[in-house]
């Protein structure tokens, strides 16, 4: 009886974590691509290994100053007791174990998802470029011609590679439900494959605080299917808007809590100018 | 606020960017805190002169060189900054519990002010509450445990404390003339660069850490040299106390990583001042040697301010435990580990950047390796209460309550330094709440252990041992409250540094969060009324023997407060466990037969002098008033000089006063005795 009472509200106790871990919540619990995937079940494992440590810790903290309180167990108190070499030999061990199995983690899944991995698929990568400005995201798609703002689309299965600038101070390009956020600096291009598994709209945003603006730097990441993705360009191209020159001047100056802009049409080598500008030829190169 | 501004282009001859709209008159909280302090400081300075008292703070403060006084000036500059660090943390939780919303404008601070709040909360916390803390423990402690007279350098003692004084005016002056940055508390370029940040507040960052960061290296110089040179006889490396091996650490730290950041700031500086490009987008500038410089500094930073914690721990455990510590050499050679795997880790703070799968496994492998010796210590830790007899007084609630919560900043650290996962944990509200877990459970808490435990020893009364407990027990949930949902928002995604959000979901754990530094403030106001408290019951709770908790090191050897001079005669040093040794084998407390005269550094003018005179330069450099920067500099080359061509730098204490002295201690030691014999109590159960 008492057994399966127990056995009972533990069954309770993980299915009710489950449901709040599995709620669209928590972002990083509730991956929708391969990556954040993987970035999920690291997390998981390394916080299970942890506490490998942290609960004798945290158990021996509480249990010795009451055990060995002032008048308790005096038969035992050992005030000159200072060493010894088996427990030197376990404290040391155990630490040095955990740490060499994370540190495989480590080693391994460094490469695995390292962000300018390409991930392996049947599909051919397909590329965005990405710009963070004062305060909003611009990205151009060079394939399409297109070009948004504080919008995107991906189409689901396809592996996207994420080529990522600032035209402005620093930021962070991150969509937690798909994984890996990476830099945005000026006059340099970091890259960082990531793919949808399912189709939704996942929220994306700067991770690295840039100014006053800095928390309406928010977009949202459309994912679909193949089709859908199809009518989200042609939708773009529709639109009367391209990004000419004045645009873009107008793009540049500082504004907050943009909302998603859509252009028919786009310089191709905008990308590249807006790396060269910092990095170009008064650079020396 | 930045915002309403006008950006003044060219300097006026005498006033330099300085105008009357610097002044922020438009925002009535600025100015009713204007007013307060302004009265509050009116009162303070008035009350002294009305009293008589400064020529007293003037030749007994201001001007004193004595380790122990310096000491006590730092802890209260720390816990008054606290206050302003503090308040800072409660706009923040305050304003993230209610601005949920679609678009900026919510809650009742706007960006221009709350970024400013989160940059100076981040900077205070660090650099001008950590640290003086931490600074201010060593100097009352270290010369002591050593068995020294003083530290090896008193005037430069002297001058690193104003300068630090500098540098937390400064910061205090930008809350009401002109405004404090608004780029977080590292100012990563290129939003600190002139382009980003035209106004006058990363300038006011910049002076005010350099200013200050010059201080602390002195510091650093200092206290190697006083622990490796100014040991009692006898003392080996190996037998000094766990406190001052983790201090020689840290200074080494200090040493070595500061000067990382003065050249930081200084090219900074010069990008914001000149117009060169060190580290701005264009002309071959580089932002991410500058997140790389400044890290370089930042992570040993936070071993400077937790290696002394550790030691705090190491000694109030042992003490309170009734035992010897447990594994002594492994707990130094854990800390020497430390603070030389504390180099090469800074990257883990960018994983983000874009360096190869290499380069961040190499940094990500490095940091693991940190929690080795960290684990080590706390299991040497437990094992000291192991088969000990604990005594539960507050020095030792600090130490359980750390043993609570450390291990689970160490686990989430560990989680951290795995870049695969860091690249989705990186600035988010988990990372915020790892850091706030180690440096709050781990180094406050330590700092709060120290301070109880050594506060007779500087003062020469106790610490209201109740009230200390509730301070703690309030700051341990505070605590928990006020984290535990930032590791939740940070799974949740929430980044940090955000004005507002639009996802309602993470309210509620705001608002918990937010209850939590409200308890969090309950603990501070019963350690405010603690303090009130003890000093008006000071008589009934005077230390008379000078060893109140039974202690194991030289300090407690000597009177509470001890002299000027420390020791009358310096000890002859044989047990790790100096103290408890004497006293174990009936040595303590012996009357010597004669007494010698002493060696003694006399206070000067000038260690305050030319830190006034850098406060001119810095607060002339901020706006650009040339004239007046100039002569701030030429005020300090100046008094530096004076300084130096005075002979008349040292006294000999003669051997009559030393015994004048020590004769009256003996007395109070005496009298204590038969007190103690009457009552049949010992001084401190609770």
């Amino acid at each position: 009886m008492k057994k399966t009472l127990t056995r009972g509200c533990l069954r309770l106790g993980i299915a009710s974590l489950m449901l709040l871990l599995s709620g669209c919540n928590f972002w990083l619990f509730d991956p929708k691509g391969p990556i954040a995937e993987e970035q999920m079940w690291l997390i998981i494992i390394c916080a299970l290994v942890m506490l490998i440590v942290v609960v004798p810790v945290t158990i021996m903290g509480v249990v010795f100053p009451i055990r060995y309180a002032k008048g308790k167990r005096v038969e035992k108190y050992r005030p000159d007791w200072q060493h010894s070499n088996r427990i030197e030999a376990v404290v040391w061990t155990i630490p040095i174990l955990i740490i060499i199995a994370l540190g495989a983690i480590t080693l391994v899944t460094s490469y695995t998802l390292d962000p300018r991995q390409p991930i392996e698929s049947e599909k051919p990568t397909m590329v965005v470029q990405v710009v963070a400005m004062d305060w909003k995201w611009l990205f151009i798609y060079p394939e399409e011609g297109i070009a948004t703002v504080n919008e995107m689309a991906l189409p689901v299965g396809t592996p996207v590679e994420f080529l990522v600038t600032s035209d402005t101070v620093m930021n962070s390009f991150f969509i937690p439900q798909l994984g890996t956020q990476i830099y945005a600096m000026s006059g340099m291009e970091n890259r960082v494959h990531l793919m949808a598994d399912e189709p939704g709209e996942y929220r994306g945003f700067s991770a690295n605080y840039s100014g006053f603006g800095f928390s309406g730097m928010k977009f949202t990441a459309i994912a679909t299917n193949n089709a859908g993705f199809d009518d989200w360009v042609a939708k773009v191209k529709a639109s009367p808007e391209s990004l000419d020159d004045e645009r873009l001047a107008e793009l540049r100056k500082k504004s907050r809590d943009v909302p998603p802009m859509h252009f028919a049409s786009v310089n191709p080598l905008l990308f590249t100018d807006i790396i060269e500008q910092y990095a170009g030829a008064l650079n020396g190169q | 606020m930045a915002s309403n501004h006008t950006i003044v282009t060219e300097p006026h001859i005498l006033f330099g960017k300085l105008t009357l709209d610097s002044i922020p008159y438009h925002d009535p909280i600025l100015v009713t805190t204007f007013i307060v302090v302004l009265i509050g400081s009116l009162g303070i300075v008035g009350s002294v002169i009305y009293f008589g008292k400064l020529k007293y703070l003037w030749d007994e403060w201001i001007t004193s060189v004595d380790h122990k006084k310096i000491g006590i000036m730092y802890i209260i500059t720390a816990l008054i900054m606290m206050l302003r660090g503090f308040s800072d943390a409660l706009l923040m939780r305050s304003q993230q519990a209610i601005a949920v919303a679609d678009s900026s404008g919510a809650g009742y601070l706007p960006p221009e002010h709350y970024d400013q709040i989160f940059t100076a909360h981040g900077v205070i916390m660090i650099f001008f509450v950590a640290m003086p803390f931490i600074v201010g423990l060593m100097n009352i402690v270290v010369p002591l445990q050593i068995g020294a007279r003083d530290v090896a350098f008193p005037f430069l003692n002297s001058l690193s404390f104003w300068l630090f004084v500098v540098g937390a005016l400064m910061l205090n002056i930008s809350l009401f003339l002109g405004e404090f940055a608004a780029t977080g508390w590292l100012a990563y370029p290129p939003l600190s660069g002139l382009e980003y940040s035209p106004w006058v507040g990363v300038d006011y960052w910049l002076w005010a850490l350099q200013i200050s960061g010059i201080g602390t290296l002195l510091t650093g110089v200092n206290f190697v040299v006083t622990i490796l040179r100014m040991r009692a006889p006898g003392m080996k490396l190996m037998q000094m106390p766990v406190f001052t091996w983790t201090s020689l650490c840290a200074n080494v730290l200090i040493v070595a990583a500061f000067p990382i950041l003065t050249v930081s700031l200084t090219l900074l500086t010069l990008d914001r001042y000149i117009g060169t490009h060190f580290f701005t987008g264009d002309m071959g500038g580089n932002q991410m040697m500058y997140v790389n410089l400044i890290w370089a500094w930042g992570h040993p930073e936070v071993y400077i301010l937790i290696l002394p914690a550790f030691g705090i721990f190491s000694e109030v455990t042992a003490t309170f435990s009734r035992k010897r510590l447990f594994g002594y050499t492994a707990l130094i050679w854990a800390t020497a580990c430390i603070m030389l795997l504390s180099f090469v880790v800074w990257l883990h703070h960018f994983f983000t950047m874009g360096a190869g799968a290499s380069v961040n496994a190499f940094f990500g492998i490095a940091t693991m390796i940190i929690s080795i010796p960290t684990g080590v210590k706390l299991f040497n830790w437990l094992f000291t209460m192991y088969r000990g007899q604990v005594e539960y007084s507050s020095p030792m609630w600090w130490t359980v309550a750390f043993f609570l919560t450390f291990a689970i900043g160490g686990a989430t650290g560990v989680m951290l330094a795995i870049p695969a996962a860091n690249f989705v944990l990186h600035n988010s509200l988990f990372l915020v709440a790892h850091f706030h877990n180690v440096i709050i459970g781990g180094a406050l808490f330590g700092y709060f252990a120290g301070f109880t435990y050594w506060f007779p020893k500087a003062t020469g009364f106790m610490l209201d041992e109740k009230l200390g407990k509730w301070a703690c027990s309030l700051w341990t949930v505070g605590f928990f409250l006020a984290f535990m949902p930032l590791y939740v928002l940070g799974f949740m995604g929430m980044t940090r540094r955000l004005n507002y959000y639009d996802n309602p979901v993470w309210n509620a754990w705001l608002i918990v969060a937010a209850c939590g530094a409200l308890i969090v403030l309950c603990g501070i106001l019963v350690q405010l009324y603690q303090i009130f408290a003890s000093i008006r019951d000071q008589r009934k709770n005077r230390d008379h023997s000078g060893d109140p908790w039974g202690g194991r090191t030289l300090e407690w050897s000597t009177s509470s407060p001890p002299p000027f001079y420390n020791f009358a005669h310096l000890p002859q040093v044989r047990d790790r466990d100096h103290w408890h040794d004497m006293k174990e084998n009936g040595l303590a407390w012996q009357r010597p037969e004669a007494y010698q005269r002493i060696h003694m550094p006399r206070n000067t003018w000038a260690g305050v002098v030319i830190s006034g005179f850098a406060m001119m330069m810095g607060f002339a450099m901020v706006w650009h008033i040339w004239w007046m920067a100039a002569l701030g500099t030429a005020g300090m080359i100046a008094s530096w000089i004076i300084h130096a061509f005075l002979n008349d730098k040292d006294y000999y204490v003669e051997a009559d006063e030393v015994q004048a002295i020590e004769d009256q201690r003996y007395r109070r030691l005496e009298a204590a005795d038969d007190r103690v014999e009457e009552a049949d109590v010992v001084t401190i159960s609770v």
